[in-house]
């Protein structure tokens, strides 16, 4: 593997709290040398980053690759290759797959699966419960051994407390984060959207914000009560930013996400029937995208994950109460948090590569999240100003269903580095960036 | 082209208040059409309608059928059952195959919100929302607000209060659009169960007991409380909704003043209505079902390209009203 030198970069790496112009050196999947001007070694190969940003690889801790059972909709080597293309140097895959990934040679064939696709990694999230059908506890510790680093029964909630208590606690043997996919299910039965004025004037049956928080602080005491550690997958709401707030204000061993979506929409984007817009939890009032960017800025929101989820184009294609439920973000993350909340001043860089790649390492414990000497060599090289069309026929996923089809966003990833190797590169040459980026805009 | 309501009709809510008194004077001529012995015009002669009804319903569907063939459009009648659609065919194949056979127009009954939406964005024939789902039922709102319009004429500052299961009723959220497009006061009463949470939002009084609904409005539009509600439990009981909220002679009694009764049907006597009230001198029920057609000759009129002012010569017996129907195909402008 040839060494590569990252140069005329500005390094932003809050691991370390750098933010300046600076090279990088990466040699035998390491980061070898990082900050000043670097001479690198005669064999290397130099990647010019004049006018882009050199951060810790994006870790996204929670996408649906639906591999195995829906490889006509995703498989875990072109989700792999989307996460490379949206600046993802690792993805985090929820075990709703068909079979449920519930047990160790399950969890080991996406370990192999991800090794062939050989772009970005792909991390294993077993089950909590067998067939995740929330009755009995699946083998966190043959999963971990297999390669799991998380347990969740994510896309149904965990309905039964006792369930819930039981994984907090064994799963502190492994010291593993316990994901819940907060939903009180006799609330949401039925539901296809928000509850609020918009799902009452259009006839849909709503979600309230309270399905979530209930099942929120019911986590929380749990992992009081256990001292587990609970990890709560896109929170959507104002009182469940809130409620987390409380939990952290106490020491209790709370970790939480949002994904880019519920950051910058509404379910005002559900008008007109859109199934785009379908997704659960779903897209919330004004107030709760304001109480959620302010969460990820302050920290009670600790990271941004993605919810990639594709579905067929046949699937989305009907009643909106009919259709499945989730968008595919992984080529969008980036240029929406850019956009919606980098650009209006919400949140600084710093804070945006904390929230996508320092944070998911630290609280995951995966290797990466650091431009450190000795770290491991997880690089995403980004273009901060580039202006572009989203343009779903063009993403490296083979999902389609995007809210953000046709619109012109900022931000986008150039180039991707897993251990040291180049796995994504834009299709703009580095060294001409510049003249061409100035000519789309 | 595109006429002055634009390619569809899918809700009161995408309508001007201009365009609902539009509709509403064109059937003013319409209904004289249907006190004829002959009840039929050459309006809409040469066109296809399919009424495609994927919800059970007897009432909409032959309101329809009659509107269509007194304007001697030519009329085929899909049901979801023994259709292609109980094989397991998706709406917009089912809609495709409908109009590669060259149809002029579909009225869609549907049990999902938006669907008649969802089949005007995929199709270029003019699209008519006969009911979808807990959404709207543009043309019962239109035919309710006909009725009142009968009665009181200008419609601005008189009170209304709808009554029943407004959260999963299509009439009312139709009904609350019209109506208050024309100025009425508008006001809403049922149990909270069967109201939406955010009905503060609406723009609408809210009357928690039937009793101050009764003393305050001029006119009480009474849905039909659907069975399934109960076995959902949304309420306990029938027999407790007609003690809370039915409407009685003796409870309109007591407001010491004429109040007219509106009812989309079907009724179920006993529960949300006494059969004295439905069969009582006020009850203007069956104006609303006579109504009906004139609204509905009213809306296919217009969405075909008929000229407002020119409804009462197509009443006469030519086809003058038919402005610009042919071509109409030709020009993709009639996507909105």
């Amino acid at each position: 593997m040839k060494p590569v030198l990252l140069s005329g970069g500005t390094l932003v790496d809050p691991s370390q709290k750098l933010n300046e112009p600076g090279d990088l050196l990466l040699i035998d999947g390491e980061i070898a040398g990082v900050g000043g001007s670097i001479e690198g070694p005669e064999d290397a190969e130099v990647i010019d980053c004049d006018g882009l940003i050199v951060s810790p690889g994006f870790i996204d801790v929670h996408c649906h690759l639906r591999e195995p059972g829906r490889e006509d909709v995703e498989t875990i080597a072109t989700g792999a290759r989307a996460a490379a293309a949206g600046g993802f140097t690792a993805v985090c895959a929820m075990p709703n797959t068909d079979p449920v990934t519930d047990n160790q040679a399950a969890v080991g064939f996406i370990v192999r699966q991800a090794q062939r696709a050989a772009a970005a990694r792909v991390y294993p999230i077993g089950a909590i419960s067998l067939g995740q059908e929330g009755r009995v506890l699946a083998e966190f510790g043959e999963m971990v051994g297999a390669g799991a680093v998380a347990v969740s029964d994510d896309g149904k909630p965990v309905a039964s407390a006792q369930l819930m208590r039981t994984a907090l606690e064994y799963a502190r043997t492994f010291r593993i984060p316990v994901i819940d996919h907060c939903e009180e299910p006799t609330l949401s039965e039925g539901g296809a959207m928000n509850e609020g004025i918009v799902s009452a004037q259009l006839g849909l049956k709503g979600i309230p914000a309270e399905a979530e928080e209930i099942m929120v602080i019911r986590d929380i005491l749990l992992s009081r009560l256990t001292g587990g550690h609970v990890h709560l997958a896109h929170i959507s709401t104002e009182g469940s930013v809130e409620l987390i707030r409380w939990g952290k204000e106490r020491g209790i061993n709370v970790t939480a996400e949002a994904c880019p979506h519920h950051l910058s929409l509404t379910d005002e984007s559900v008008r007109g029937y859109d199934t785009n817009a379908k997704m659960n939890p779903p897209l919330r009032a004004a107030g709760d995208v304001e109480a959620l960017c302010e969460a990820v800025k302050d920290g009670t929101i600790d990271l941004i994950a993605t919810d990639h989820a594709p579905h067929h184009y046949d699937e989305k294609e009907r009643e909106f109460a009919d259709a499945p439920n989730g968008i595919v973000g992984l080529e969008t993350a980036l240029a929406v948090i850019v956009t919606n909340l980098v650009e209006k001043g919400d949140l600084t860089f710093s804070e945006l590569v904390d929230r996508m790649a320092c944070a998911p390492a630290r609280i995951f414990k995966l290797p990466g999240g650091s431009l450190k000497r000795g770290a491991a060599a997880d690089v995403t090289v980004f273009d901060p100003k580039l202006r572009w069309k989203v343009d779903p026929a063009r993403f490296l996923s083979k999902g389609r269903n995007s809210p953000y089809s046709g619109m012109t966003l900022v931000g986008r990833a150039a180039c991707t580095i897993v251990a040291g190797s180049v796995v994504y590169e834009s299709g703009i040459p580095v060294r001409t960036r510049e003249r061409q980026g100035r000519g789309s805009r | 082209m595109t006429g002055t309501l634009g390619k569809d009709l899918l809700g009161l809510e995408s309508l001007t208040g201009d365009q609902i008194r539009l509709i509403l004077d064109t059937a003013e001529p319409f209904k004289e059409i249907s006190e004829r012995a002959i009840k039929k015009v050459p309006a809409l002669r040469g066109s296809t309608i399919v009424n495609l009804f994927f919800e059970n319903s007897t009432r909409t569907r032959i309101s329809f059928e009659f509107a269509e063939k007194r304007l001697s459009a030519d009329t085929v009648n899909v049901s979801a059952t023994g259709s292609s659609v109980s094989k397991g065919e998706t709406l917009v194949d089912t809609a495709r195959n409908l109009e590669a056979m060259r149809i002029d127009m579909v009225v869609i009954r549907h049990s999902a919100s938006g669907a008649a939406k969802f089949l005007a964005d995929r199709i270029q024939s003019n699209v008519i929302n006969a009911g979808d789902g807990t959404h709207e039922h543009p043309t019962q709102g239109l035919l309710d607000i006909l009725t009142l319009r009968d009665r009181f004429g200008d419609l601005k500052g008189r009170r209304v209060c709808i009554c029943g299961d407004i959260l999963h009723s299509r009439v009312a959220r139709s009904n609350i659009w019209g109506l208050t497009k024309l100025g009425a006061d508008v006001a809403v009463c049922g149990p909270r169960s069967l109201l939406p949470n955010a009905i503060d939002e609406f723009g609408v009084r809210i009357f928690d007991r039937i009793e101050e609904a009764i003393d305050w409005a001029e006119a009480l539009n009474v849905l039909r409380l659907q069975f399934e509600r109960m076995t959902a439990g949304y309420i306990p009981s029938a027999r407790e909704y007609n003690r809370v909220f039915g409407i009685s002679r003796e409870r309109l009694d007591r407001a010491q003043r004429d109040i007219l009764i509106l009812h989309p049907g079907p009724m179920n006597r006993g529960v949300e209505i006494d059969s004295d009230v439905a069969d009582g001198p006020h009850s203007v029920i069956l104006d609303q079902v006579t109504n009906g057609v004139a609204v509905r000759m009213a809306v296919l009129y217009l969405l075909a390209g008929g000229k407002p002012e020119l409804a009462e010569a197509a009443k006469g017996g030519g086809e003058a009203g038919r402005g610009g129907r042919r071509g109409r195909r030709g020009g993709g402008g009639d996507r909105e």
